[in-house]
């Protein structure tokens, strides 16, 4: 049998089931590999006896009916789990360990996922490097010094790495997308609705979806079957049919229209990427499907207006860490004073750049120039989809504007630092799903995603088109372990 | 309106009219919380009524509990008022210890009810005042700065419970008006049985604006808002003196700062609390945790066939059906539990004489021992019977008062008390005559006189017999046997 870590999620459960694995078995190959693999800092907490001991209960009393039958699984740490500290990558919630369970976890652990740990993420989930982490920051296994993208950094560099089969991350703006395509994996971000939000340490709450990362398109769908569900305990929860996307997974994409939005050409993008998308575009036709030109006009105005809407959502929903409840406390003359020391302390410096921002556009004499002209902007950006899949079932686009960058090469520039998400940040306004699947290498080495843009609730529309271009694409991710 | 009944404040020459807005705060009767299925009992232990939702802990979120939203839309109705069909629930923004999300939710653009009114009925007439709102809120927890040295301890068991906030318009123009408006609003709200109004619980409270003009001036002059008031009194107490203030500083030819102020009841003066620059600014935007709250026509519909009557319909029924005066039905009215009392005594017993023992006896027993009606030592079936037997004559009036001084003692049945203490009335002429004898028997001298034409002494002699009979003979025949005796 081939090394157990190397296998996609779909084989570690035909091996399962067909008994020629145990799920200690698997359990200790991830946590073996995954010991010798400190140096890409993905773990903030490592859940690795208590694994071990819940594979050796499923062994003794195994329930092959379940869609995750004794898979251990590592998730980011923004996600909240009983009894098992929860930082979202920050020192504020440093000491942290919640009493409950996210429903996102809570699905995969009733079809049989074993928690691993707890993968390391930029803290509250802003970055797109994961180099805001109070834990340090993450290797892309990739590269030595290269970042793994973000927020979901850790998570990515994980599973490219093999620590982990699959993984769960979160994406507000691109992160899920960005850290796939910046480490040769799949990423999905399904829905606005799709799966609960309920135990997720809010960023921006009405932006935030949980989605899956994976080595591939089908284990993408394995994982969106199991944690996509209706949470009556998240009102922005839609109670909507889902497919049984693993099942219905097909490459008959014959007739489908792919649209390509021209305002996605952004000025100064590499030759490199505009190959790749070329490339993806002939792929699409060669799948069957009949490419469209589109566009999309306010392109151009997401960033800018995600950098208003998702930091006046942050500025409110980071209030409740103020060292009064729970987590990090530091001692002050009176309560503004503890509060200021505590924030001072406890947040860092891009979580306090957009808490400033946040609370600017949301100040009184701002609000209508900065929040609801956003807000205003959002909803025409929602209508240029809306427009453009009156014509097409789903829309390409290159995921990330450049490949994998070095620790440290855009730390002090947090505008490029945010230029990363300009593909992916239309998506989340809009609320649709898309996912990113490696599609090739650049001039270094490093991967490079295209990214599939559904229309809602249509995330087995988008699984489909990937799947099918993935077996043309045919990428194979050159990871050669620098590390151990 | 009377011009004399206006409430104006005087310096020399100058007469000052006050305006007056309130921002009630009534918490909603729920079993739970706005957000949450915490318990709002009142009185529990400090914080064992706190869910996650309730101290914010991460990823936790909010999620309506319909119950307060009927609760809003019944108070919606009772006041008369506009149910918007789309509903906005809000962040407001600030830090405080006893403010767990570091945001209240609230309505801010887009209140769940909007123009209504509500009736008084004042000694000069009827007055409506506007209603300008009503929107759900969450309430925040509880600081508690005196019970530790060093630390303020915070109770997070009121944090999240659903609060409707009632703003009126600046309608009311005196201490007794704002009286009467509490009371009345206090009163629909529990005849929906949606707020308990239980003041000393803090179940009502309010925020009172106050400002002064020159009489007939129709500018208005600049508010203060005089927040956190829980009792009527010292909203009285409050408004009188900063209405005071407002008319020195006028006097004295400085301006009025717009800014909110803290009644100090002991001194009884309200103080800055903070001013217009210092005011927060509350950041306020929609929850991106709730959907837009939609209400549908049916829902609405559904919840009007749960209406029951209210105090403005009643009392016209009552007026009409029971020919009692606006005055009489008010005060039966006013309350729903006195409401209740009232119909079950005249279910079997004269209207009148249970308005009348209910608004006279019954009300000074009750005040006198600082009861509530529904506490009231004697039950609406016992004076039932007890105003039945001064209707046919078993007793008397005045009798009647001393067997209902024993009732109070325990609600005992009327009837065994009379039989008891042998106070039925004595209406048997023979009997009477026999008393009547003795009395002028024993007063020939006044008999003389009386006969000679001071016709004044017949009330002596009535009262020298009710003596005899220790109170019990029957007036009327009393005076008919008199009348012929003496002739």
């Amino acid at each position: 049998m081939s090394n157990i870590t190397n296998q996609t999620l779909s084989e570690i459960i035909n091996n399962i089931k067909s008994k020629k694995l145990s799920s200690q078995e698997v359990t200790k190959a991830f946590i073996e590999r995954s010991e010798k693999s400190k140096k890409l800092n993905v773990y903030v907490t490592e859940n690795f006896t208590s694994a071990i001991n819940q594979a050796k209960k499923f062994d003794e009393k195994p329930n092959y009916e379940l869609k995750l039958p004794g898979i251990p699984i590592a998730v980011k740490d923004l996600f909240c789990t009983n009894g098992v500290k929860t930082t979202a990558g920050s020192k504020i919630l440093n000491n942290f360990i919640p009493n409950y369970e996210s429903t996102v976890t809570q699905n995969i652990w009733d079809q049989g996922g074993i928690l691993l740990g707890k993968l390391n993420c930029d803290e509250f989930a802003m970055g797109s490097s994961n180099e805001t982490s109070f834990f340090g920051n993450v290797q892309n296994p990739i590269g030595e010094n290269l970042v793994p993208g973000g927020s979901s950094g850790g998570s990515s560099s994980a599973v490219a790495a093999n620590l982990t089969p699959v993984t769960i991350g979160t994406d507000t703006g691109g992160s899920i997308r960005q850290p796939a395509s910046f480490t040769g994996t799949v990423g999905l971000k399904p829905t606005y609705g799709s799966c609960s939000r309920y135990g997720i340490v809010a960023f921006a709450s009405s932006l935030d979806q949980a989605g899956p990362m994976s080595k591939n398109v089908k284990d993408a769908a394995i994982l969106l079957e199991v944690i996509s569900s209706f949470d009556q305990k998240d009102s922005t929860s839609i109670d909507f049919k889902r497919n049984k996307y693993s099942e219905e997974l097909t490459t008959k994409i014959k007739g489908k229209k792919i649209g390509i939005p021209k305002e996605y050409r952004v000025e100064g993008m590499s030759e490199e990427i505009e190959n790749l998308w070329k490339k993806g575009i002939e792929h699409a036709k060669e799948c069957g499907a009949e490419v469209i030109d589109i566009s999309l006009p306010y392109t151009n105005y997401a960033l800018p207006t995600y950098y208003i809407v998702a930091p006046a959502e942050a500025s409110s929903n980071l209030a409740r860490y103020d060292g009064v409840k729970y987590g990090f406390r530091s001692p002050g003359k009176n309560l503004i004073d503890m509060y200021e020391k505590t924030r001072s302390e406890g947040f860092g410096e891009e979580v306090k750049r957009r808490i400033m921002i946040g609370t600017y556009v949301l100040s009184s004499g701002y609000y209508d120039a900065y929040y609801l002209k956003a807000q205003k902007v959002r909803q025409l950006i929602k209508k240029d989809f809306d427009d453009a899949y009156k014509k097409v079932d789903a829309i390409l686009t290159p995921s990330t504007p450049s490949s994998a960058f070095k620790i440290g090469e855009k730390k002090d520039d947090p505008v490029s630092m945010y230029l990363n998400d300009i593909f992916t940040v239309p998506v989340n306004l809009a609320g649709l799903p898309a996912i990113s699947i490696p599609a090739g290498l650049d001039k270094q080495g490093y991967p490079l995603g295209l990214q599939i843009i559904g229309k809602p609730f249509d995330e087995q529309n988008i699984l489909n088109i990937a799947y099918s271009m993935e077996e043309k694409i045919n990428f194979k991710n050159k990871i050669l372990d620098w590390w151990i | 309106m009377s011009k004399v009944e206006k409430f104006l404040i005087k310096r020399g020459n100058n007469q000052y009219e006050v305006v007056i807005g309130l921002e009630v705060h009534a918490q909603v009767n729920s079993k739970s919380k706005l957000f949450s299925s915490s318990s709002t009992k009142f009185g529990a232990e400090p914080n064992t009524q706190v869910s996650l939702v309730d101290a914010a802990f991460p990823g936790m979120l909010p999620v309506i509990n319909e119950f307060c939203i009927k609760q809003a839309i019944k108070t919606g109705i009772g006041l008369k008022a506009k149910i918007n069909k789309r509903s906005i629930f809000d962040r407001k923004n600030y830090f405080y210890a006893d403010l767990p999300q570091g945001y209240q939710i609230s309505q801010y653009k887009y209140p769940i009810v909007g123009e209504g009114t509500v009736i008084l009925d004042m000694p000069y007439g009827q007055k409506k005042v506007g209603i300008e709102r009503l929107h759900l809120e969450q309430d925040a927890g509880k600081s508690i700065h005196d019970m530790d040295p060093k630390n303020t301890l915070v109770d997070l068991n009121r944090s999240g419970v659903a609060l409707m906030e009632i703003v009126s318009k600046p309608d009311l123009t005196s201490p007794e008006e704002v009286n009467v408006y509490i009371k009345k609003v206090r009163s629909i709200m529990r005849y929906l049985g949606t707020c308990d109004g239980n003041m000393q619980e803090g179940s009502l409270r309010a925020d009172v604006n106050v400002s002064v003009k020159r009489i007939g001036e129709s500018k208005l002059g600049t508010r203060c808002e005089i927040k956190n008031v829980n009792s009527i009194k010292f909203m009285q107490m409050a408004i009188t003196s900063e209405a005071n203030r407002q008319v020195d500083l006028i006097e004295e030819g400085k301006q009025i700062d717009q800014e909110t102020r803290l009644f100090d009841t002991k001194k009884n003066e309200t103080r800055s609390m903070r001013s217009k620059e210092d005011a927060h600014d509350y950041r306020y935007f929609p929850d991106p945790d709730l959907l837009p709250l939609e209400i549908t026509d049916d829902f609405i519909q559904k919840i009007k066939t749960e209406i029951p009557e209210l105090p403005d319909e009643k009392k016209s029924r009552f007026i009409e059906k029971f020919n009692l005066s606006s005055y009489e039905a008010n005060i039966l009215v006013s309350d729903l539990d006195t409401s209740k009392y009232f119909e079950t005594v005249i279910e079997n017993s004269d209207v009148k004489l249970s308005s009348n023992w209910i608004t006279g006896e019954l009300f000074a027993l009750l005040n006198e021992k600082n009861l509530e009606i529904s506490q009231s030592p004697i039950s609406s079936k016992n004076l039932s019977k007890l105003i039945n037997l001064i209707k046919d004559g078993t007793i008397s009036g005045k009798i009647a008062k001393t067997v209902f001084e024993i009732m109070a003692d325990g609600d005992k049945n009327p009837v065994d008390i009379i039989e008891e203490k042998g106070l039925k009335q004595q209406s048997d002429p023979k009997e009477l005559e026999k008393f009547i004898e003795k009395v002028i028997n024993e007063n020939q001298d006044k008999v003389k006189e009386y006969k000679s034409g001071k016709e004044k002494l017949f009330g002596f002699f009535v009262g020298q017999v009710m003596q005899a009979s220790r109170g019990k003979a029957n007036p009327q025949l009393v005076n008919e046997i008199l009348k012929k005796k003496l002739k």
